[in-house]
């Protein structure tokens, strides 16, 4: 018997009991659609989380902070002019800062190429002309990270120009028509100097970046031209040892450090009294949490599926019954054992195909449909985002491991049609 | 004189072991020629359908031997008498056994599909086989439609189709009345006649019997007497 006749029959003889067929792929349905959106949702955020990687700083780049002692449980501390670890007290009143000795103090780290103080500056507010006026944070653009980027391209730290890399959430309200048509033109920063007056300051809008979940939510980045000049007027008049301060460092590591040469690395870090974070590390909380609720969700699936192999068992179980004389028949007329066993596999396969198919694909309708409503509804300010994503690659190896699980529920049967004598079938008795 | 297509030789085939012994057959000894046609006779659980399966390769005896073509059945494999009933046997029972939801034509070709050929030649031998019996006008009808008579047809249609040399018959005309289980009996007759096909054929029957070239009584599992 050819394959496909083989396809063919099994096909036929799956629908000869349509009721019974139906109800045994409800159930395997049931358990694909569960796994389905499960991954779907997992890998959406898994895939907006990776885009947000590169928002926050690139792979290999340590986000450095004063360590902040939170341990208030104790009792108040002595003071210890020596002691770097900065205080509750201290993180509190944001008081806890990095100094120009810092940098000088973190670059002698072993494994760190490079280290930038993350400058911000505070702009009393961002102008388009004559439009109005809106509050806005800036910080330094470091080389290396990785924005989403609505339009345009990244600053230019190199660039002689004043340049910004704009928030998407800026554009309409400075009165572009589009995020493309706000890129190239210039936008203006009014920031006060430390005796309270105020300065001006033009900048080129390089790009636009999307809102991202994890990125301040009205910060701009701004390149070194823009930045040095927006902190030159804030801390014009301030002694020396206050205006050079920073919230925090960007380090740069060296290329091609393993895992454990960075855990050292941080660990050092760690004795001198600062922070050291990853990009990975800031997220890895969230990325936990979804993890731990992906997995919940499968195993549910898993056991739906669990269930739905038992029903397949017992559909094939009860084919094979109700096909005993017609299994006789067949390998009367020289049907070997393997292609009836084959018939009843492929069957049990069939079942797992459209019990698969059919949950993956409402699965990635109901998908479609989340991703509508979440955007429009609690993700709106996260552009780019969406709650679902279904890889073709994951979908095909989920249906491919369903089909597997039938097939293997349905050996039993088939092994039961397989050997059942053809005399036994066609006795008249 | 024809040669011998198949025999047996101190066949014996029994069932359970020690005192639940039950001896089915008792020294068989067969000689059938090509063309022959031969009636197996007895009472029920007078050991002729066992006979009948052990001939067809159905069963395995529990000694002796089953000689096919000039070949000891012993010596075949599984999958090698898979395809000689495939290839050279035909079946017609008494209680049909066809598919009720397909087609006459899909009922037909069934063994042509288990062979592995192509759609196009099984369609093509099947209205053949139909057209042999005069059922070519009822190849899309569902078998289930169809009378006891012309459902005996499509099963010797069945038979024919892998053009065998050999034609098993359990009780053909066992579910038939008189007139039709008559037409039944003359087309295996004429197929004996015209394609020289060898018939075997268990019944109850004694008029079917007599026609037959040879008659094999049965008795208790042992051959009580021959006639021809």
């Amino acid at each position: 018997m050819k394959f496909l006749d083989i396809l063919g029959s099994a096909s036929s003889n799956m629908l000869r009991s349509k009721v019974r067929t139906i109800l045994t792929i409800t159930a395997i349905f049931i358990g694909a659609f569960t796994i389905t959106l499960t991954v779907g949702i997992s890998s959406g955020v898994s895939s907006y989380i990776d885009k947000q990687l590169g928002n926050i700083g690139a792979e290999n780049v340590l986000l450095i902070r004063p360590k902040v002692d939170l341990d208030t449980g104790s009792g108040p501390k002595k003071y210890d002019p020596e002691h770097t670890v900065n205080s509750a007290a201290q993180a509190r009143s944001g008081n806890v800062t990095l100094t120009s000795k810092d940098i000088e103090k973190i670059k002698t780290q072993d494994g760190i190429k490079d280290v930038q103080p993350i400058i911000a500056a505070v702009p009393d507010y961002i102008q388009n002309g004559s439009g109005d006026k809106y509050q806005i944070s800036t910080q330094s653009f470091i080389d290396g990270s990785r924005f989403d980027l609505a339009s345009g391209k990244l600053p230019d730290n190199s660039a002689i120009q004043p340049e910004v890399l704009l928030p998407v959430s800026f554009v309409s309200p400075l009165g572009f028509s589009s995020n493309e048509s706000a890129v190239g033109q210039t936008v203006t920063f009014a920031i006060k100097t430390s005796l309270g007056k105020q300065e001006m300051v033009s900048a080129k809008i390089s790009g636009v970046q999307q809102q991202s979940l994890l990125s301040d939510a009205g910060g701009a980045s701004a390149n070194k031209k823009l930045i040095s000049e927006l902190t030159a007027i804030q801390t014009r008049g301030l002694p020396a040892d206050t205006a050079n301060k920073y919230p925090a460092a960007s380090a740069q590591l060296a290329s091609g450090i393993s895992d454990s040469q960075l855990q050292m690395i941080k660990d050092g870090l760690k004795s001198k009294g600062y922070q050291a974070l990853t990009v990975a590390d800031q997220i890895g909380i969230i990325k936990q949490v979804i993890d731990a609720i992906t997995y919940v969700l499968i195993f549910f699936g898993a056991i739906a599926l669990l269930a739905a192999s038992f029903g397949i068992i017992n559909t094939l179980y009860m084919s094979v019954q109700e096909r005993t004389k017609e299994i006789g028949l067949m390998k009367a007329m020289g049907m070997s054992r393997s292609k009836v066993f084959l018939l009843f596999s492929v069957e049990a396969i069939l079942l797992g195909f459209w019990g698969s198919g059919i949950g993956a694909l409402a699965a990635i309708g109901a998908g479609q449909l989340v991703n509508k409503i979440a955007s429009a509804g609690f993700l709106k300010d996260l552009p780019g985002f969406s709650l679902t994503e279904f890889p073709i690659l994951s979908i095909a190896s989920i249906m491919l491991l369903i089909m597997t699980i039938a097939f293997l529920a349905g050996t039993l049967p088939a092994r039961r049609a397989a050997k059942q004598d053809p005399i036994d079938a066609l006795r008249y008795e | 004189m024809a040669k011998a297509i198949i025999g047996t030789e101190h066949l014996n085939k029994t069932y359970g072991k020690k005192d639940s012994l039950f001896i089915a057959l008792k020294d068989i000894n067969l000689d059938i020629k090509q063309g022959e046609s031969i009636a197996i006779i007895g009472k029920s659980g007078s050991g002729k359908s066992t006979l009948m399966h052990l001939l067809a390769l159905l069963d395995s005896p529990t000694s002796g031997e089953i000689t096919v073509n000039g070949e000891s059945s012993s010596r075949l494999s599984r999958r090698q008498k898979d395809k000689l009933r495939n290839k050279q046997f035909g079946f017609v029972f008494q209680q049909f056994f066809l598919n009720a939801n397909n087609s006459v034509l899909d009922n037909v070709i069934l063994p042509l599909k288990i062979a592995g050929k192509s759609r196009r030649e099984r369609n093509r031998l099947g209205m053949k086989a139909l057209e042999d019996v005069e059922l070519a006008d009822k190849a899309n009808n569902k078998a289930n439609d169809l009378s006891g008579g012309q459902k005996q047809r499509v099963v010797i249609a069945r038979a024919l189709i892998n053009d065998p040399n050999i034609i098993f018959a359990d009780e053909p005309t066992g579910n038939l009345d008189s007139v039709t289980g008559q037409k039944i009996e003359e087309m295996l007759f004429s197929l004996n006649k015209t394609k020289n096909i060898t018939l075997i054929i268990v019944t109850h029957d004694a008029d079917l019997a007599a026609r037959c070239d040879r008659q094999i009584r049965i008795k208790d599992g042992q051959i009580e007497q021959e006639t021809k």
